[in-house]
């Protein structure tokens, strides 16, 4: 893209066009400050309420009682998303290699299409979906198995209620999956065709073609999109509203009901018993806010180092 | 065949059928979806159900019909709001991101675009529910609007990059001005592209629950005043979920599929025009 040509800037059009492109582009940077001031504008009551230690670490909430802790929903949250990148990065990362390295190019944009569509379904429909045949189906069959074969780790106790961590784990995994593997397969592609037929020249099989030359120069790429995705995976609000169980508190095992950070904001905001309530409600999206920017910029800068290319692979 | 010969063509095997196992896992849930939605909603598909307003638990009849205008009021408000600055901004990546601002915005806008739904829910409370302490129309517009700005920008952004630069070159040569040549030349080239990205970010809106529920809330009536709360299908689909009766567990499931069949027949449009587009290019 030519750089603004200096001369043509004395044509009053182009100075014109010029001063409308900056402020096309400024009113993004607009949204942003908005979201951030509009969200510490509903926030600024909770601070005559409690402190930030008190907010971040208290493991109570009663609105009634203005005792504001929210320690159990970022427990809630943390844990449903780790379960959830847990189980999406390896069938990403699999779905992906299948893709681009093993399966036939008439393959390819049919599976696509098919990851498309899965992140085309809406999340309460998601939501709809995990209710009526996913905790179903934990509470009967997966739940009463992992119980028995994994007893033993403290993950895997207690009575199989079907709603719960591992329902909303599970479910934002199926939805964040395409976010992974999407970005996997725009990965694997950079990937230069000279490794692969370095390593076949060497002898490799496929496989090992792919573990030791394909997957080391994704690899920060790769971990970018888990990153994504697991950003994805803390904001996500209906589907895991309608599955987690909504109780406030923190539980070892993962059929345990829990509550999420969106979750709560999704049930309390509109019927929220006041002010400070709101803003605690607020606080919380903040956390969020805060959370998912931090996670965003670090998944692009590592997405998009990998379209560089290693420094050293250079020629 | 030396031995180790023969297990690392096993291993070989192996990996291949483990990615192929993973395809199927992720194919799975999307079945299954698919499939339940339409088998169970199917049945209480009927005309009345698109027009009729909700009737209380245990009556029979009734639909959804304030919901689904709702959610295409909804939608076209937040398009009025947020089709402009998303196009724009993207426009000003395309023509000016290569300068240091360009690319801190380019950043803010993928950042952005990770900022969960939720959230910008609670953002447009505090800018249109807290001074006009009412739940409206217009504030779920604007938070669908916030939603779709950042994407839409970096999709503009990049469909205008696909325009090739010997047009903008071949233009300028015969002395038209910058500013004629990006609107008359290059935006009119790329303009197929961005219906179809606006197609899309359409699409995502209607899906949207999260940013409404306490914007634009719910309304068991119909409305077209932005200025009064509104009903849509997804914040519907929800309250019919969660409720505990069995009828209006069966209206979520026929909601869902409306939803669906909605969303889904926008994004194959999309498909459709950009296939066509590229074919007409080649």
């Amino acid at each position: 893209m030519p750089a603004a040509p200096l001369r043509a800037l004395r044509n009053p059009g182009d100075r014109a066009w010029s001063a409308l492109l900056m402020v096309l582009g400024g009113a993004l940077l607009a949204v942003a400050g908005i979201i951030v001031l509009a969200l510490w504008d509903v926030a600024r009551p909770l601070g005559g309420v409690v402190s930030l230690k008190q907010f971040v670490t208290g493991q109570e909430w009663d609105p009634t009682s203005d005792a504001f802790g929210a320690l159990a929903f970022v427990y809630g949250t943390v844990v449903t998303s780790l379960v959830a990148v847990v189980v999406a990065v390896p069938v990403s990362v699999g779905l992906g290699i299948f893709l681009v390295e093993m399966a036939p190019a008439r393959v390819r944009p049919v599976v696509s299409f098919l990851i498309e569509t899965l992140a085309a379904i809406p999340s309460v429909v998601y939501g709809l979906w995990g209710l009526f045949v996913l905790v179903p189906w934990l509470r009967t069959s997966v739940e009463p198995l992992l119980g028995r074969a994994l007893g033993f780790l403290p993950l895997f106790q207690g009575p199989p209620i079907g709603l719960g961590y591992l329902a909303a784990g599970l479910i934002l995994a199926v939805m964040i999956l395409p976010t992974i593997a999407s970005i996997t397969i725009e990965v694997l592609r950079t990937v230069p065709s000279t490794l692969r037929e370095g390593a076949y020249g060497l002898g490799a099989t496929r496989w090992e073609a792919i573990r030791m030359a394909v997957l080391p120069y994704a690899r920060s790429g790769i971990v970018g999109g888990a990153l994504l995705g697991l950003g994805r995976a803390l904001g996500e609000t209906m589907a895991v509203t309608m599955v987690i169980g909504n109780s406030p508190t923190i539980q070892t095992s993962l059929f345990a009901p829990g509550y999420t950070l969106p979750s709560v904001i999704a049930n309390e905001f509109a019927e929220a018993t006041g002010e400070v309530h709101t803003a605690a409600l607020a606080g919380l999206g903040l956390v969020l806010f805060g959370l998912t920017v931090i996670l965003n910029a670090l998944a692009r800068l590592l997405v998009q180092a990998v379209g560089r290319g290693p420094a050293m692979g250079r020629p | 065949m030396s031995s180790a010969l023969v297990r690392r063509r096993a291993v070989d095997r192996l990996m291949t059928a483990l990615a192929a196992v993973a395809v199927a896992v992720a194919l799975v849930p999307l079945a299954s979806v698919l499939w339940l939605v339409v088998s169970r909603g199917a049945a209480g598909l009927s005309w009345a159900f698109f027009t009729h307003l909700p009737t209380p638990v245990g009556e029979p009849g009734g639909g959804i019909g304030n919901a689904l205008v709702g959610t295409l009021y909804l939608v076209g408000l937040a398009c009025l709001i947020g089709l402009p600055v998303g196009i724009g901004a993207g426009v000003y990546l395309a023509e000016r991101g290569d300068s240091p601002i360009g690319r801190g915005i380019r950043f803010t806008a993928d950042v952005l675009s990770g900022v969960p739904s939720i959230v910008v829910g609670v953002v447009a409370y505090g800018l249109i529910v807290v001074p006009m302490k009412r739940f409206s129309a217009i504030a779920g517009a604007v938070a669908l609007a916030i939603l779709m700005v950042p994407t839409l920008a970096r999709s503009t952004e990049e469909l205008v990059r696909l325009v090739p630069g010997a047009l903008r070159e071949a233009s300028l040569a015969l002395g038209v001005p910058e500013w004629k040549t990006s609107l008359r030349v290059v935006l009119r080239t790329a303009l197929g592209g961005i219906v179809t990205a606006v197609l899309i970010a359409v699409a995502r809106a209607a899906g949207e629950t999260a940013p409404l529920l306490f914007t634009a809330l719910n309304n068991q009536y119909w409305n077209l005043k932005p200025d009064q709360p509104t009903a849509s299908l997804t914040v519907q689909i929800f309250n019919y979920a969660i409720s505990p009766y069995e009828d209006w567990h069966a209206k979520a499931w026929t909601a869902a599929l409306v939803l669906l069949l909605l969303v889904g027949s926008l994004n194959l449009l999309a498909r459709f025009l950009s296939r066509s587009r590229l074919r007409s290019q080649r």
